[in-house]
C-alpha cells in the first residue's frame, strides 16, 4: 500500500449547544491515498459535513471544537499547524465545493474575480495572468462561450454552471484533495451525472483524490474506490465501494441500501426503509447509537459499544452481528 | 495542468488613475442622459456645490448689514426671497449659508461613514472587541442625537468644527450599529465560507467580499446622514449651541423665520426649499448609485429602459 495522502486518526470534534455537547464526529479514522475516490455516506446530521469541516480548519470555534485526534495531511498535521499555514493549505492543497451552488458565489463579483483569486493569493499570479488562466479554468470545466460568462454575474449563470464554476475555483491551484461536501445534491439529476463525471475527469487529470461526501448511495456505486459508512459521528462500515454495495455487512449500510431501489434487484422486491428515526446526538441511546432501529439487534447492542474491526484485507466493520448481517431478506 | 506564474507580467494591470476617472465621467454622463431623474439631481447637488463655493462673491448686498426699514418684505425683484426680520436679504443669506449646511453635511457623512464602517468590519470580526465596542455604541444610542451633541459642544465649545465633531459622533455610532449587523449576517454566508475555504485571508474577505456587498445599504444610510446633519446643524444653531445666529446657514435661516412663519413664511420657506431640493437629490443619486452597484438590478435597468 502507498503512503495515504490523508489520515485522519481518532479525530473527536463536538459542538456546545443549548441542549448540551454534542459529539459531531466521534472517534473517526480513515484515510485516503492519492487519486482515489473516497467516499462519506451518511443520513443527514451524521457527521459528514463536519468531518470535512474539520479537515479544511473551518470547524467554527465557538461553539464547535476538534477536542483530539490528528488529521496528517501529505506529512503535515493540520491540526497543529498555524492559522497563516492552514489558510496557505485551503484552497492551494485541499480545494473544497459547497453544497449550495446558488450561494457559493459572491453575488457583487464577477465570475472572472472570484476564479482569479485563488490564483492571485496562493500562486502570486498577475491580475492579467491570473484572469486568462481564469478563462483556461472555464474552459476545463466545460461551459461554453468563457470570454462572455468571465464578465458575468453568479445570477446569470445557472445551478449547474455555477456549481462548475465552483470545481473550477476549487481546482484552480491544482490541489493534491478535494473536497466535495454534498456538491450535487442541490441539482437535477442529470446535471448531478454530469457535474461527477467533471469532478472525477478533473481529479483524474491532475492526479487528485477525491472526497465525495453524500448520502446518496448511487453516487458512491458509480464514482467511489472506497466507502465509509458514518452513523451518529462514528465510522460504521469501510471498505470497497464494490464490496459494500454487493455485501454490506452492517445492519445501518443494509438498511440504506434496501431503502434505494436497485436496478440488479429482483423485480417486485418491495423497499423498505429504516424505521425509527436519527436519534437526538446529546442523548444518544446506550450501546450502538444504531441499535433501536436495527433488526438484528440483541441484548448486548445496547449495553457495548462495538469497535470498528478489520474483518478482512480493507474491510472494517463496527457490529457485534457482522457475521449475520446481509442485504438478502 | 501546471501553473506558470510568469505570464503576464509585461501586461499593465490597471489603466492609469485619469483615464479611470474619465471613464466614470464619461459613465455618469451617459447614466444621466438616460435616466432624467438622475440627471436632475445631479444638477440640482452640482449647482448646491457651486453655490458653496461662490456663494458669497454672488451676495449682492451685505448679508450680515441689518436694514431695519425695510424687514419683512416679501419677495420682490429687488430682493427675490424677500427680507427677514432684520431687513437682511433672504436669498442672499441662503446662497451665503449653503456653504455652511454643505460643508457640515457632507463632513459628517463623510467622517461617520469612513470611520464607522471600518470599526464596524473590524469589530465583526473580533468577538471581544464586539462585546467592547457595542456597549459604547449602545450608549451613545441611548440618548437622542441631538441632546448628545449639544454635552458634547458644552464640553469643547461651540464652533463648525466642533459641529461637525459631536454629530460625527453621534452618527458614527448608528452606522456601527447597521454595518456590523450587515456584516455579522454576511460572514455567516456560504460564499464568504467558501472564500475561506479558499484561503483569501480574512482582511482581504472583508474588504473584497464583504464590502462590495453592503455598499448598498452604506450609501443609502449615508444620504439619510446627510439630511439629518444638515437639520440637526440647524437644530445646534437654533438652539444657540452651532454656529452664531449672524452667521448663515440654511438651519440659522429657517430658525428666524420660525418666529415670523405667519407674517413672513417666505423667511424660513426658501432655505426650506433648498434644504429639501439637496436632500431629495442627494437621496436620489444614492438610489440611483445603489441600483447601478447591484449586478442583479443593473441587468434589470439594462433591459427595462430604452
Amino acid at each position: 500500500m502507498t503512503e495515504a495522502l490523508l489520515t485522519v486518526e481518532n479525530l473527536h470534534t463536538q459542538f456546545r449547544t443549548e441542549g448540551g455537547v454534542v459529539q459531531a464526529v466521534d472517534d473517526v479514522s480513515f484515510n485516503i491515498q492519492a487519486g482515489e475516490t473516497f467516499a462519506l455516506v451518511g443520513e443527514s446530521g451524521c457527521g459528514k459535513s463536519v468531518t470535512a469541516l474539520s479537515i479544511m480548519g473551518l470547524i467554527p470555534n465557538p461553539p464547535g471544537e476538534i477536542t483530539s485526534g490528528s488529521i496528517e495531511f501529505d506529512g503535515v498535521d493540520l491540526l497543529q499547524v498555524s492559522s497563516t499555514e492552514m489558510r496557505s493549505i485551503r484552497g492551494s492543497k485541499i480545494g473544497m465545493i459547497f453544497q449550495e451552488p446558488m450561494s457559493s458565489l459572491n453575488p457583487v463579483l464577477t465570475i472572472e474575480s472570484q476564479l482569479a483569486e485563488p490564483l492571485k493569493i496562493h500562486i502570486g499570479l498577475s491580475s492579467a495572468a491570473a484572469n486568462d488562466r481564469a478563462q483556461e479554468l472555464i474552459d476545463m470545466v466545460g461551459i461554453p462561450d468563457s470570454k462572455t460568462r468571465l464578465k458575468q454575474y453568479p445570477h446569470e449563470l445557472s445551478g449547474g454552471q455555477r456549481q462548475r464554476i465552483m470545481i473550477a475555483m476549487a481546482m484552480a491551484c491544482t490541489p493534491r484533495l478535494l473536497i466535495a461536501d454534498e456538491a450535487t445534491t442541490a441539482l437535477d439529476v442529470t446535471i448531478q451525472a454530469q457535474i461527477l463525471d467533471l469532478m472525477q475527469e478533473v481529479t483524474e487529470k491532475s492526479g487528485a483524490a477525491l472526497l465525495i461526501i453524500t448520502h446518496n448511495l448511487g453516487i458512491v456505486a458509480r464514482y467511489a474506490d472506497r466507502v465509509a459508512v458514518m452513523y451518529a459521528g462514528k465510522l460504521r462500515e469501510v471498505g470497497d465501494a464494490s464490496d459494500i454495495y454487493a455485501a454490506s455487512q452492517h445492519p445501518y449500510t443494509v438498511g440504506l441500501l434496501r431503502s434505494v431501489p436497485r436496478l440488479d434487484s429482483e423485480k417486485g422486491t418491495p423497499l423498505s426503509p429504516i424505521g425509527g428515526e436519527i436519534p437526538d446526538l446529546t442523548n444518544l441511546p446506550g450501546g450502538c447509537a444504531f441499535n433501536p432501529r436495527c433488526q438484528w439487534a440483541v441484548d448486548r447492542c445496547s449495553i457495548e459499544e462495538p469497535e470498528l474491526i478489520e474483518i478482512a484485507q480493507g474491510k472494517q466493520v463496527a457490529c457485534f452481528e457482522h457475521a449475520s448481517v446481509s442485504l438478502s431478506v | 495542468m501546471t501553473v506558470t506564474s510568469d505570464l503576464g507580467n509585461e501586461w499593465q494591470l490597471t489603466p492609469p488613475l485619469s483615464t479611470r476617472l474619465r471613464g466614470m465621467f464619461g459613465a455618469t454622463v451617459k447614466a444621466a442622459k438616460r435616466d432624467i431623474v438622475l440627471g436632475v439631481s445631479i444638477s440640482l447637488l452640482l449647482l448646491g456645490l457651486f453655490l458653496a463655493v461662490f456663494g458669497p462673491t454672488l451676495a449682492r448686498t451685505d448679508y450680515e448689514r441689518t436694514d431695519p426699514v425695510n424687514r419683512m418684505l416679501p419677495p420682490s425683484a429687488e430682493h427675490w426671497f424677500g427680507t427677514d426680520n432684520w431687513g437682511r436679504d433672504v436669498f442672499d443669506r441662503t446662497i451665503v449659508g449653503t456653504r455652511l449646511s454643505f460643508l457640515v453635511g457632507f463632513s459628517v457623512t463623510l467622517i461617520s461613514t469612513v470611520i464607522g464602517v471600518a470599526i464596524a468590519l473590524v469589530i465583526s470580526y473580533f468577538r471581544i472587541l464586539d462585546a467592547i465596542m457595542m456597549r459604547f455604541v449602545d450608549g451613545f444610542l441611548a440618548f437622542p442625537t441631538i441632546l448628545l451633541a449639544l454635552a458634547l459642544i458644552s464640553l469643547i465649545g461651540p464652533s463648525i468644527g466642533n459641529v461637525i465633531i459631536a454629530l460625527s459622533i453621534t452618527a458614527t455610532a448608528g452606522k456601527i450599529r447597521l454595518v456590523r449587523g450587515a456584516v455579522l449576517s454576511l460572514r455567516e454566508s456560504t460564499y464568504v465560507e467558501a472564500a475561506r475555504a479558499v484561503g483569501v485571508p480574512v482582511p482581504r474577505i472583508l474588504m473584497l467580499h464583504v464590502l462590495p456587498n453592503i455598499v448598498s445599504i452604506i450609501i443609502v444610510q449615508a444620504t439619510f446622514t446627510l439630511a439629518s446633519a444638515i437639520l440637526a446643524e440647524a437644530s445646534l444653531s437654533f438652539l444657540g449651541a452651532g454656529v452664531p445666529e449672524y452667521v448663515p446657514s440654511w438651519g440659522n435661516i429657517i430658525a428666524t423665520g420660525q418666529g415670523y412663519i405667519q407674517v413672513g413664511f417666505h423667511i424660513s420657506f426658501f432655505p426650506g426649499l433648498f434644504l429639501t431640493v439637496t436632500v431629495l437629490a442627494v437621496v436620489l443619486i444614492g438610489d440611483s448609485i445603489r441600483d447601478h452597484l447591484d449586478p442583479k438590478l443593473r441587468g434589470r435597468l439594462k433591459t427595462t429602459t430604452h
